[in-house]
């Protein structure tokens, strides 16, 4: 008996220590790919504090020696230059506060009208079952696939028809076709798990097809419509392909903006005033992933993991 | 309250007929289960019925008026799903009167028919919740209340207790049987649940394969079932079938088991046949149910014989012992309090006048 | 009336599908028809053959361009399930810090191709960014120049790129390593497997179809990679680190070859869908099964 409990006692420290080194070596791996990701963010905040001068002398992780969001300004509002009539802005640099407002005046529409019509497809394609019904939602699905290099073109030329090209609404238009797809299908499977009994039961009632929809599933459907808005906003703010080629100048996107300032060569190039402007386009996106992570994450996990 | 008639319904889904040539006829104040194993067709026929499903063919006739084309809520029927169904977002009043918001219903009206039902169906106390809030149970009560507030011509059920635990079920099914006995409402009850359908119903319709197998009052149903399969489904367990077939000597008609070593031949004389034609040789299953075989003879119509033990089931209130019945397994059923030695030879007594007969050939009654 | 509200649900999904039918596949196909056709500035509709697919394929530009394409999607493939399922165990581990770990590795994922291209192109900057760090810490011979170096670019997108999207691999892979179910774990513990067993011989087969998902969707995010080439490197230097996709729009938009645009735009069609129509038939495949 007794032997049998110095070995129990030496297998239990045994495997104490190795529990404990293990758990140094996991928490190693994880902080090193947690530097991998973070540092990126570092350099750009950082780099956006700092003066040129200071960028040239010092090095990619140093602390800025002082706060300073003169270049902050700058790529919000433009290079302030002397003028014959006092200070006004060089109205030869890219600056982001107009694209900024492009780009909200474009989502807002875009995010709501897909949305809504996503809604309602997935709530069709589910609950009033049809003849081919599975053919439709399954062109949805593959829909969300296409490179849209197959449609540029032909988009394009229809948006120079329709009077379009170069302007938000069309950016909107643009969007909103595109973005069916994903918000059908995220609404689709989300309907598709709620009890086929209840649309019956309030057919039973006397209730409509409007009526069930407004009435009994938007009530239950907050879940999913926080998923689909947040994902549609990240998508099409964050998109470059569509607004790069359907629009220029004064109706781009900020993500257009963006680059269009970074890769202007006009002046001397101007690191801190580049990663203010990164920093000013990724906030909104990146302030909905902080409020709302657990929905940003299930809304990609449902974009993915199909069907 | 209302009639209910039902004339050569067909229904596909695609290819697959769920539905073939069903006729039905239910009378005012009547309860008929529509009872049947899983898929096959009796939640599709309730659903017709509801019109929440279009018929291929046929027509549906509440007090002689079709309503094929009418929209379900134009009907005037309730309908308690398996699911309960309960709107989520809705509290227990809404839910309740939902239905008759729908209809336009005056204020006081909706006011006091809610009243009522919440009084008849003890849910008074949880109007204001919303249906997560509440029990199986309560839930239940709640898609009951939903169906009753409305006053419809015809109640149906779609299995409203398979989700309750066994004890809750038991007092639901009692409390069903209270209220149709209360309001003699016509109701159409769809389950997959035998004791269900027997304590229930005023006739049952046994269904396979989109088929009405047997529609009858529960007694003809257990006495009496039409073909091998509503023998087989009805009873637990379920009725022995006891391959053989028919001989006559001496002008008596007698059953022979097959692979006979003894030759126990049971006669056939008081049996009341379908028809007499051609029961010569005929290949049969001898059907009796466990229950009616006995340890003393109890009947003038008892046949006696001598099976050996093999297996002894207690469950409790009884037991079942499997016996050889040449090379056939016969189980039988006898209260718990009677000791049954196991693998010996026990006098046992088939009643006679509780058996049916089978044709092999085409599985019904003769 | 009655027809209306029999067909309402119809009548609600009709919009949407005349859009998804004229906007996707009716585009699909006018691209198709065009990329039959001889079309420079303007579309035009005399039928030339396959012509456009011979001259493609001819092109140094688009051997360049699909040979960046085949080292990307590799690299990128390779290295974001790598330190998507790695990241994903070790996060398994009952840590207490996980929420905390899992915003941090999931944040890129929020950040436009534009904005992290341009935060890499100042990182890597061949004069002030890394290269300048090494030095300044006693590495005088450190260069770090892949940025401004023909067939060394291509790995800077494939950096940026696995930084941006490995961590919602990461997510995926936690969310199919959660949904295992916890009796098979504790029966393989009892079974007397260790750790390490576990997860390689019962836990990783299990994940067989989240795999599948994280091939496609990377596969599909590579092919359609764009904004992260042109904010990174516009395929430079010169046209060394092109891809199809940028290919695409410079035929497309500044050199007035719609034609020859289009049936590279094909190309990346018939690959994307190559890849996905399998997919898609296995995972509804399995949906079915479920039922």
């Amino acid at each position: 008996m007794e032997k049998n409990n110095l070995k129990f006692e030496q297998l239990e420290t045994a495997s104490k220590k190795k529990k404990i080194i293990y758990r140094w070596i996991l928490f190693l791996i994880l902080g090193i790919f947690a530097l991998y990701y973070i540092t990126p963010l570092y350099v750009m905040i950082v780099t956006s504090l700092k003066s040129m001068e200071e960028i040239r002398t010092g090095n990619l992780f140093y602390l800025p020696k002082s706060i300073n969001f003169d270049s902050w300004l700058e790529a919000w509002r433009g290079q302030l230059v002397n003028t014959t009539s006092g200070l006004k802005v060089d109205a030869g640099n890219v600056y982001l506060k107009n694209y900024f407002w492009n780009s909200v005046k474009m989502v807002v529409p875009a995010v709501a009208i897909s949305t809504i019509l996503g809604a309602l497809n997935g709530y069709a394609l589910t609950k009033w079952r049809f003849k081919y019904d599975n053919i439709i939602f399954l062109l949805f699905l593959f829909g969300t696939f296409i490179p849209y290099q197959a449609i540029l073109l032909p988009m394009a030329r229809t948006l120079g028809v329709l009077g379009l090209s170069n302007s938000i609404t069309g950016l909107v238009v643009v969007h909103v076709i595109y973005g069916l797809c994903f918000t059908t299908l995220f609404c689709r499977n989300y309907y598709v798990s709620i009890s086929d009994e209840i649309v019956r039961a309030a057919r039973i009632d006397g209730a409509g097809f409007f009526k069930i929809f407004f009435k009994i599933m938007l009530p239950i459907s907050l879940p999913i419509l926080v998923v689909t808005v947040i994902w549609q906003f990240t998508q099409i703010w964050n998109d470059f392909l569509f607004g790069a080629t359907f629009s220029f100048g004064e109706a781009a996107p900020i993500q257009v903006a963006l680059n269009n300032m970074v890769l202007t060569s006009t002046s001397v190039k101007r690191y801190n005033v580049d990663m203010a402007a990164a920093i000013i386009a990724g906030i909104p996106t990146l302030i909905v992933y902080v409020l709302a992570g657990k929905y940003f994450i299930r809304g990609l996990t449902a974009g993915s993991v199909k069907g | 309250m209302a009639t209910l008639k039902i004339n050569d319904i067909n229904k596909n889904f695609g290819k697959t007929e769920v539905l073939k040539g069903i006729n039905l006829n239910i009378s005012d104040g009547d309860f008929l289960v529509l009872l049947g194993p899983s898929g096959c067709g009796k939640s599709t026929l309730l659903n017709t019925i509801a019109g929440l499903e279009t018929a291929n063919s046929g027509d549906i006739l509440i007090d002689d008026y079709r309503v094929n084309d009418m929209e379900p809520s134009d009907r005037d029927i309730a309908l308690v799903f398996q699911s309960y169904a309960l709107y989520p977002a809705m509290t227990v009043r809404k839910n309740v009167t939902f239905g008759l918001e729908q209809r336009k219903t005056s204020k006081e009206k909706i006011e006091e028919a809610l009243v009522n039902v919440s009084n008849l169906l003890k849910i008074d106390s949880l109007l204001e919740r919303k249906p997560s809030q509440l029990s199986g149970g309560q839930r239940q009560r709640v898609a009951m209340g939903r169906a009753l507030v409305r006053d419809p011509k015809i109640f149906l059920f779609d299995e409203p207790l398979s989700n309750l635990d066994a004890k809750l079920r038991v007092e639901m099914r009692r409390e069903i049987k209270k209220l149709h006995q209360k309001l003699k409402t016509t109701i159409v009850y769809v389950t997959h649940d035998q004791t269900e359908a027997m304590s229930l119903g005023t006739s049952i319709a046994i269904m396979n394969h989109g088929i009405i197998q047997q529609c009858d009052s529960p007694k003809v149903i257990y006495d009496k079932p039409q073909n091998v399969f509503v023998a087989d489904f009805i009873g637990s367990p379920s009725m022995n079938l006891i391959k053989g077939r028919i001989i006559e000597e001496n002008n008596n008609l007698f059953f022979e088991c097959d692979s006979s070593k003894s030759k126990t031949n049971i006669p056939l004389k008081n049996y009341k046949f379908v028809q007499n034609k051609n029961l010569k040789d005929k290949s049969v299953y001898f059907g009796i149910r466990p229950e009616h075989v006995y340890l003393n003879q109890n009947s003038d119509q008892s046949f006696e014989i001598k099976l050996k033990s093999e297996l002894n089931e207690y469950i409790g209130h009884e037991q079942i012992i499997t016996f050889n019945f040449n090379d056939q397994e016969i189980l039988g059923k006898f209260s718990s309090s009677i000791d049954i030695p196991g693998n010996q030879e026990i006098n046992l007594h088939f009643d006679l006048a509780q058996i049916s007969l089978f044709d092999q050939k085409t599985e019904e009654r003769i | 009336m009655i027809w209306l509200k029999r067909n309402l649900p119809k009548i609600v999904i009709s919009p949407s599908f005349a859009l998804l039918v004229w906007f996707v596949y009716g585009f699909i196909l006018w691209t198709l028809y065009i990329s039959f056709t001889k079309s420079k500035i303007l579309p035009n509709y005399k039928f030339w053959g396959i012509d456009q697919y011979f001259r493609l394929w001819s092109m140094d530009r688009w051997h360049v361009s699909v040979s960046n394409l085949f080292i990307y999607t590799s690299l990128f493939l390779i290295l974001c399930i790598l330190i998507g399922i790695v990241l994903a165990i070790l996060l398994d581990q009952k840590i207490r810090a996980e929420g905390f770990l899992r915003t941090i590795y999931l944040y890129p994922m929020a950040l436009s191709f534009i904005v992290t291209g341009t935060a890499w192109k100042w990182i890597l900057n061949p004069t002030l960014g890394i290269e300048k760090f090494f030095i300044d810490i006693g590495f005088e011979n450190f260069t770090f120049d892949w940025l401004i170096t023909p067939g060394m670019s291509i790995y800077t997108i494939v950096i940026a790129g696995v930084w941006q999207s490995s961590g919602f691999i990461m997510a995926i892979f936690l969310a199919g390593l959660r949904s295992v179910d916890d009796e098979i774990i504790k029966a393989a513990k009892i079974d007397g497997a260790g750790v390490v067993s576990i997860y390689t011989k019962i836990i990783l087969p299990m994940m067989r179809p989240v795999f599948m998902s994280a091939v496609v969707i990377l596969v599909h995010l590579a092919i359609k990679s764009y904004d992260l080439v042109i904010a990174l490197t516009s395929g430079g230097p010169g046209t060394s680190s092109d891809m199809p996709a940028v290919f695409m729009t410079q035929y497309a938009f500044h050199r007035s070859e719609i034609g020859l645009a289009s049936s590279s735009a094909i190309m990346m069609f018939l690959t994307v869908t190559a890849i996905v129509i399998p997919y898609l038939y296995s995972e509804l495949k399995r949906e079915d099964g479920k039922k």
